[in-house]
């Protein structure tokens, strides 16, 4: 290798360094924060000094007195099955779609990829009414058929692109060994849809995880609030206690922090092929 | 062969009714409201076109709109530039590039409340990181209250949002990247192409699709912030960080006018119609071809 090559590349670690700490920084504030006494932060107001000991005392407070454990319950409970509904209901939209020639075929998928893009703050008073109506207010049930219903937009655009690859003499063969259509889609295309609806998966799975604005609005219950709800009245409960508040904070991202860090390759994918495709 | 005409029906039956329950129909609801008198509880009454007839005369209104042109010309002038310029700089294969960019694309996992509240503490006029580290690096004379300052505080949330924005459009611009053949890159190198001239006149013409896509998200995303405003400000001080999508939650569930807040949605949808249309122009003219 050349000198200059060497040189080159050793500058390009170095400013991909700095940029990664900088970049980091918030999270770093939050780490630190939440394993310092309120004492340490306001006499030790340096940032970069770390914590004189690492206690996971204002973490076991957030999650105990702040009622994070119940509202980190809720996520699970709201965002599972969200995930599971919509990846199938789009996966079989998705095949009817992307498999079959009808007359509105492209009409209901533009209306699918049209819905998607509407600001959802355009549903929020409907939604809050039907939900009302139909006695779902202030249940899980209410919450997660909204977003079953809306991620559909996306993820049947999404999975009709990819059920678009798989060959259609796949799918003829099974025809003539006698399959009916709904066991050709849940023995062939299911199967090889799987890279897709990982991918997609991680994806939903942290933007459902991550919503709030729709805990806000269907849900009035302390106790069956999701974890970004609840972590905003932990932040009306323990006003200007930033060790607590960050603790709470770590703990709302926890979980999408550990899909993403593990699952990265597909939640990449997923955001690639749903943008380009 | 009968059994197979009717098996797409079939499967789209429960797809498409809740789709035009909980979303399609909704969007028309939100229209026929915004002619209305609503509180919620009773009946609504019909108005005519009194609720935007009110809305330009609202100072708020004003405010809000004001407020999301700065959030857009913003998105549009930091984290597009900067997710290229991160996407152009990450895109090799070196080793260990894949950690860089894992550190990179972090924020966009968390969600806006999580970012929200670790920001405010950020922000904290006197024990917050930013104004200990001015004060400390003896720019004492710049610290500021981030988000009590009227003047100011639209732009320290907006500072929130690029954080995960530019993580998304270095996604999008990778994507983009992907698609540019080596060969292209080695014959411009041939041609004896410097950096610069392959960057404008090979890679950015290429890299055309993946703009228009990340331009139209950017604007989108910041035409309907939400969270950042709400968890952070709730809008304040005195309405000064309001924003469309926060004004509209604040006038339908605090105020209960929810005719009038319907109407305030009708206004936001049609200028992110706008830039949705070039979106979706864009979707169907690359993909959707039979």
């Amino acid at each position: 290798m050349s000198k200059r090559r060497v040189l080159w590349i050793g500058s390009f670690y170095l400013i991909a360094i700095v940029i990664s700490l900088l970049w980091l920084f918030p999270l770093f504030i939050a780490g630190t924060t939440a394993f310092k006494s309120m004492n340490e932060i306001v006499q030790n107001i340096y940032w970069w000094n770390l914590p004189d000991e690492f206690t996971f005392q204002y973490f076991a407070e957030a999650w105990n007195q702040g009622g994070m454990s119940r509202y980190f319950l809720n996520s699970f409970i709201i965002t599972v099955p969200s995930v599971v509904g919509a990846l199938f209901l789009s996966a079989l939209g998705g095949f009817a779609l992307a498999k079959y020639r009808f007359k509105y075929n492209k009409l209901i998928l533009g209306i699918f990829i049209a819905g998607n893009m509407i600001p959802f703050q355009m549903m929020m008073f409907p939604v809050f009414e039907i939900s009302n109506v139909l006695g779902l207010y202030d249940t899980y049930l209410a919450v997660i058929l909204f977003h079953v219903s809306f991620q559909m937009g996306f993820c049947i655009f999404f999975l009709r692109n990819f059920i678009r690859t798989i060959p259609t003499d796949l799918l003829d063969a099974a025809r003539v060994d006698g399959s009916s259509e709904f066991r050709i889609f849940l023995q062939i295309v299911l199967p090889l849809t799987k890279p897709a609806l990982a991918a997609l998966g991680i994806l939903e799975f942290t933007w459902i995880w991550n919503d709030y604005l729709w805990g806000l609005v269907l849900l009035a219950s302390d106790n069956l609030r999701p974890v970004t709800v609840g972590l905003v009245s932990l932040q009306g409960e323990y006003l200007s206690k930033w060790n607590i508040i960050s603790a709470g904070s770590l703990i709302a991202a926890a979980v999408p922090l550990i899909v993403f860090l593990v699952f990265q390759r597909y939640f990449i994918q997923g955001l690639m092929m749903g943008a380009s495709k | 062969m009968n059994k197979r005409r009717w098996a797409p029906f079939k499967f789209l039956l429960i797809p498409v009714i809740l789709y035009a329950i909980w979303v399609i129909a909704p969007i028309f609801y939100t229209i026929f409201l915004s002619f209305t008198q609503w509180d919620g509880l009773t009946a609504p009454t019909f108005i005519g076109i009194g609720n935007f007839v009110d809305l330009f005369n609202d100072p708020i209104f004003y405010t809000a709109l004001f407020n999301n042109i700065k959030w857009l010309l913003v998105y549009v002038l930091v984290p597009l530039p900067l997710g290229l310029a991160f996407a152009m700089f990450f895109n090799r294969s070196l080793p260990g590039v894949k950690i860089f960019k894992t550190a990179i694309y972090l924020p966009l996992t968390l969600s806006f409340v999580v970012l929200s509240q670790i920001w405010t503490w950020i922000y904290q006029p006197k024990y917050g990181a930013i104004n200990v580290t001015l004060e400390a690096i003896g720019l004492g004379n710049l610290t500021v209250a981030w988000l009590s300052n009227s003047d100011i505080v639209t732009y320290s949330l907006i500072v929130v949002g690029c954080w995960p924005q530019t993580a998304y459009t270095m996604v999008l611009f990778l994507a983009g990247l992907q698609n540019v053949p080596t060969e292209v890159m080695e014959a411009a190198k041939v041609d004896g192409a410097n950096r610069w001239q392959r960057f404008w006149k090979v890679i950015l013409p290429l890299l055309k699709p993946a703009t228009i896509i990340a331009v139209a998200v950017t604007i989108i995303q910041s035409l309907r912030m939400f969270a950042i405003v709400n968890v952070m400000t709730r809008g304040g001080p005195f309405r000064s960080s309001e924003v469309l999508a926060n004004y509209m939650y604040v006038e339908g569930f605090k105020n209960y006018s929810m005719g009038y807040a319907s109407a305030l949605a009708v206004i936001l949808f049609l200028i992110i119609l706008l830039f949705v249309s070039v979106y979706l122009y864009q979707i169907f003219k690359t993909e959707v071809e039979y």
